[in-house]
């Protein structure tokens, strides 16, 4: 206490005993986030109003100071407006660190910096917010495939899987507000369980250099983010409604964000979507409506130096699956086939029968990070996902309204990641990751398509670059991941012995039943995946990227365990306990040209895959519901090359055109044969007109061709019409003709008040009301694709 | 610094969620609704032998082929049809004619004949609707000759109809059997 008192008065004792007035105040401004000079900056000492300016340096100087305290007023046009107390004593150096304002800091995020960390030698091909919400009422892969070199798998127009340069489910990652998607992605017809309304940004990384996110994305990464929110006191929101004239339906999206200058903020938004059944252009698709109810809450607090975020979100999805998709065996394909319009065709209802999916998600995460000075950026996140997937098929007596597969998996990930700049050049990322999956399939009286499992995972990575100087960019990165999955399966006794199982692993057996077996599979993976990559930009305006990266996946449950009829494919599938995992070399070269008047990139690629698991036909069974084509899975060697091509051309004030390119060719290289669900060249062409000064009124004409698949397998078969007494060849391969679409779209913008806003859009989907049919859409074989449709937007920001 | 304590906690919690115990082994399941044999019935009028057409296929969708067990009709003799659908994947087997009779609206058989096999079919038993339903039926041996004859059940067609042709819905049964009328 005597000390204490003894340095007050010492303290004192300073300012009134020393009053020499000519000391100065000298100092640095640098911008808080990537330490640049920052010009212009105006500093104010409070009382004398004496005013002074950073220099090009950043560089800024009071004179003629008395030792003592000061209040000074530190602003710039791009910041928030600091104020600090400084204690001058003699001649004081003190520097000082700007916070960017809110926009900037917003711009900063989406061009990079929260998830600067992607890839910094592979293309990021993006979707901003003004583009997802022209996709509000349609889905994640509607919006995804409106980028080159990325298509989708359909399973009608509501399940809608993102194909990244040829390969898609277990071979691309999403990952969702931080978190890596575990919701049953390994089937065709399971679409990704995000709304598209919940996110802002959306990024496709076309290829595994990502390795923060995971070392088995042997297609690509696709990245959705939702908002920064800003740190201000602010009460801000939105709401999207879109009216559709195909399905009979609508869309509400609602979202509201408060936040507060010290760095609180929450988020809440929610989704309602409801269509009745779909059209093509001379009938309807009878069963193909959806039920869409999403919701997602976000509470967090934010720094510069810490952070904390948690976030939850559900979504829940009732799909309807076209009625007509729904046979028997080889024979009723060939009247499919046969048939120009759907087997089954009903009038218009908003009820949505079985076959359908009902899927529920949930996602819950909980994330922080620190800053520490000349160490970097600490960043920790846990993340609880629980997907429930029923799917019902048409049943029969007591069991008609019960589904068919009841899957519920639960995972569990822990991530700590460091980011340092360890020099101006050298910037590096490293990270652990920890991981637990249960899957558990509960007893629908029909055998489990997936048994259940507990799976633990354990991934490690570093991720270096080196500015070498102000064009030349390189970056290495490799990753590690070990994975463990303990398995309880019943195989069928037949298939078990048909197999050599039983002689191959006998002590997996734990039970021998009347016609099945228990086995408990305890399998583990040690994967490797690597990145090396450069970026070189040269005149001004041109990039090029360079990237070669290594991915390993491990097999997926469906690929390792699945036995038994697939009913919406019409066909036996089954997997093989012995598969290793699947590697792949890809290497990806892209050619940028960015500027206002002419943008443009070019980027072949070539991914040679070995043991790359597929699926193709081997062999006809009979059952009693008569005779279906056996489809297995197989490791083979594969390989694919393509190019994706961008331009953009402004030949007049205020409108532009878009142009899009892609191809992909697949092969079995084992084979020497066409792999399966490649898809077909697609060109598209956008004239784009946006008029900021008259309400940014904005129209466009799109065209998109598709070019016929004419690369595919043969996969046709042979069965027994007992009409005729002949048998008659399935054709399960030929693809569908070329098909030309032109869509339309427009929005307004109008101001209400000052502080909202209002967007009025109109969007025309197949102008033309063409009838055709989509190779990459599995129910092509039964029903035509969507026809015209007519949709109307309705936004209003607040 | 709160936060980091926070944040240790955190970590702390989540290796909790992570440390969950094992579940035991799962319970098997067998397929409710596979059918694994259909029984087709064929009794003389004048009450000898009944003749037997069988098609078992135990392990359903699994790789083994079906088990069909034909029979030899008579010339000239009628015979009065049955059909029995039975799933014996179930302990006792569960007889799903049953099932097909109670949803007689959703189902029908069809009978068809191919390479000269001379027979005729009538007196198909009938859904709620007047409409043919099939699980009864009279067959008449004609003359001597042989061929395949197909049981197919459809589910959902459209009724009434002229055949299979117009029957439209899925198949849910297609067995062909060898026969000769001797």
């Amino acid at each position: 206490m005597r000390i204490y008192a003894l340095l007050v008065l010492l303290f004192s004792s300073i300012t009134t005993l020393s009053q020499n007035c000519d000391n100065s105040l000298s100092g640095k401004i640098t911008d808080l986030h990537d330490g640049q000079l920052l010009i212009g900056v105006t500093l104010i000492i409070a009382d004398t109003e004496q005013a002074v300016q950073t220099d090009t340096d950043g560089l800024f100087t009071f004179s003629n100071l008395c030792n003592g305290t000061y209040y000074i007023q530190i602003s710039h046009p791009y910041c928030l407006t600091k104020g600090v107390r400084i204690k001058v004593s003699g001649n004081t150096i003190k520097n000082y660190k700007l916070e960017h304002h809110l926009e900037e800091l917003n711009q900063i995020t989406i061009e990079g910096s929260a998830y600067s960390e992607k890839s910094k030698t592979l293309l990021e091909n993006s979707i901003d917010k003004n583009q997802l919400e022209r996709f509000s009422s349609g889905s994640l892969g509607d919006a995804l495939k409106s980028l080159s070199g990325v298509s989708s798998l359909n399973t009608g127009n509501t399940v809608v899987k993102p194909i990244i340069n040829g390969l898609h489910s277990s071979r691309v990652v999403i990952v969702n507000n931080g978190v890596r998607m575990e919701d049953q992605e390994w089937g065709a017809e399971h679409a990704p369980n995000i709304d598209i309304n919940s996110i802002s940004n959306l990024t496709v990384i076309k290829g595994a250099g990502a390795l923060q996110y995971s070392g088995d994305a042997v297609g690509g990464v696709i990245i959705a983010e939702s908002a920064k929110v800003p740190v201000k006191d602010s009460l801000y929101g939105k709401s999207l409604m879109t009216a559709a004239s195909n399905g009979r339906g609508s869309t509400l999206n609602s979202k509201l964000t408060k936040s507060y200058q010290n760095g609180w903020y929450a988020t809440l938004q929610g989704t309602l979507k409801r269509f009745g059944d779909f059209e093509a252009p001379d009938y309807v698709l009878s069963n193909t409506g959806i039920f869409e109810r999403s919701a997602s809450f976000k509470v967090g607090f934010n720094r510069f130096d810490y952070g904390i975020e948690g976030y939850y979100s559900i979504f829940k999805n009732e799909v309807g699956i076209l009625r007509a998709s729904h046979l028997g065996g080889g024979g009723d394909q060939i009247r499919a086939l046969e048939s120009d319009i759907p087997l089954v065709i009903k009038d218009f209802t908003y009820s949505i029968d079985a076959p359908k999916q009902d899927v529920t998600h949930h996602l819950a995460t909980i994330k922080g990070f620190k800053r520490f000075d000349n160490f970097g950026k600490l960043s920790f996140q846990y993340d609880f996902q629980r997907n429930n997937r029923l799917e019902f098929d048409i049943r029969r007596g007591d069991d008609r309204n019960k589904a068919s597969l009841d899957l519920q998996l639960d995972t569990h990930t822990v991530l700590l990641d460091l980011n340092s700049r360890l020099t101006d050049e050298i910037e590096m990322k490293t990270g652990v990751m920890a991981g637990y999956q249960n899957n558990f399939a509960a007893d629908t009286g029909i055998r489990r398509l997936i048994p259940d499992y507990q799976k633990y995972d354990l991934g490690v990575y570093f991720i270096v670059d080196y500015q070498l100087n102000d064009q030349l960019l390189l970056e290495a990165g490799a990753r590690y991941d070990y994975s463990y999955m303990d398995v309880f399966k019943f195989y069928k006794t037949s298939f078990w012995e048909s197999r050599n199982y039983d002689l191959y692993v006998p002590e997996i057996v734990v039970e021998e039943l009347a016609t099945q077996i228990l086995t408990n599979p305890q399998l583990s993976f040690n994967n490797g995946s690597a990145t090396l990559g450069a970026n070189y930009a040269f005149d001004k305006d041109y990039t090029l990227f360079f990237n070669y990266s290594i991915a390993s996946r491990a097999p997926n449950p469906s690929e390792l365990f699945s036995e038994g009829l697939h009913h919406s494919a019409s066909r036996i599938e089954r997997g093989d306990l012995r598969f290793t995992s699947e590697v792949a070399h890809k290497v990806a070269l892209t050619f940028q040209r960015e500027s206002d008047q002419f943008s443009f990139s070019i980027n072949p690629y070539i991914n040679t895959i070995s043991d790359f698991i597929v699926i193709e036909p081997t062999d006809v069974e009979y059952t009693l519901r008569g005779e279906f084509q056996v489809w297995e899975y197989r490791q083979t060697n594969a390989q694919l090359l393509g190019v994706d091509v961008d331009a953009s051309y402004t030949f007049a004030k205020n409108v532009r055109l878009n142009s899009q390119f892609s191809l992909v060719k697949g092969y079995d290289r084992t084979k020497d044969t066409p792999l399966i669900g490649m898809p077909p060249v697609n060109v598209s062409n956008e004239i784009v007109y946006q008029n900021p000064e008259f309400n940014n009124i904005r129209l466009s004409l799109q065209s998109a061709y598709h070019l016929k698949q004419n690369n595919y397998p043969d996969n046709n078969f042979e069965v027994f019409i007992p009409q005729t007494g002949t048998r008659q060849t399935v054709d399960v391969s030929s693809t569908p003709e070329a098909y030309h679409l032109l869509n339309f779209n427009s929005s307004i913008d109008l101001n209400i008040n000052q502080k909202s806003k209002l967007t009025v859009g109109l969007q025309i989907t197949n102008l033309l009301n063409t009838s055709y049919r989509n190779y990459l859409n599995r129910l092509r074989y039964y029903a035509d694709d969507l026809g015209r449709n007519f949709l109307l937007n309705i936004k209003i920001n607040y | 610094m709160k936060n980091m304590k926070f944040l240790t906690a955190a970590l702390i919690i989540s290796s909790l969620f992570i440390g969950c115990s094992k579940d035991d082994a799962p319970e098997p399941v067998n397929d409710e609704e596979v059918i694994t044999t259909l029984t087709v019935t064929l009794v003389p009028a004048d009450g000898g032998t009944a003749v037997i057409l069988q098609t078992r296929d135990l392990d359903g969708d699994g790789p083994d082929a079906p088990v069909i067990t034909t029979g030899d009709l008579t010339a000239g003799v009628t015979y009065s049809g049955s059909i029995v659908l039975l799933n014996e994947t179930e302990d006792p087997a569960e007889n799903i004619t049953e099932e097909v009779e109670e949803e007689n609206l959703e189902h029908q058989f069809f009978y068809t004949s191919t390479g000269g096999l001379d027979i005729t079919t009538s007196d198909v038993n009938l859904d709620d609707d007047g409409n043919l339903l099939g699980t009864e039926f009279t067959l008449v041996a004609g003359a001597v000759s042989s061929g395949t004859l197909t049981f197919t059940l459809r589910h959902e067609p459209t009724k009434p109809n002229t055949g299979l042709e117009d029957a439209r819905g899925e198949t849910d049964i297609s067995a062909t059997f060898n026969v000769s009328v001797q």
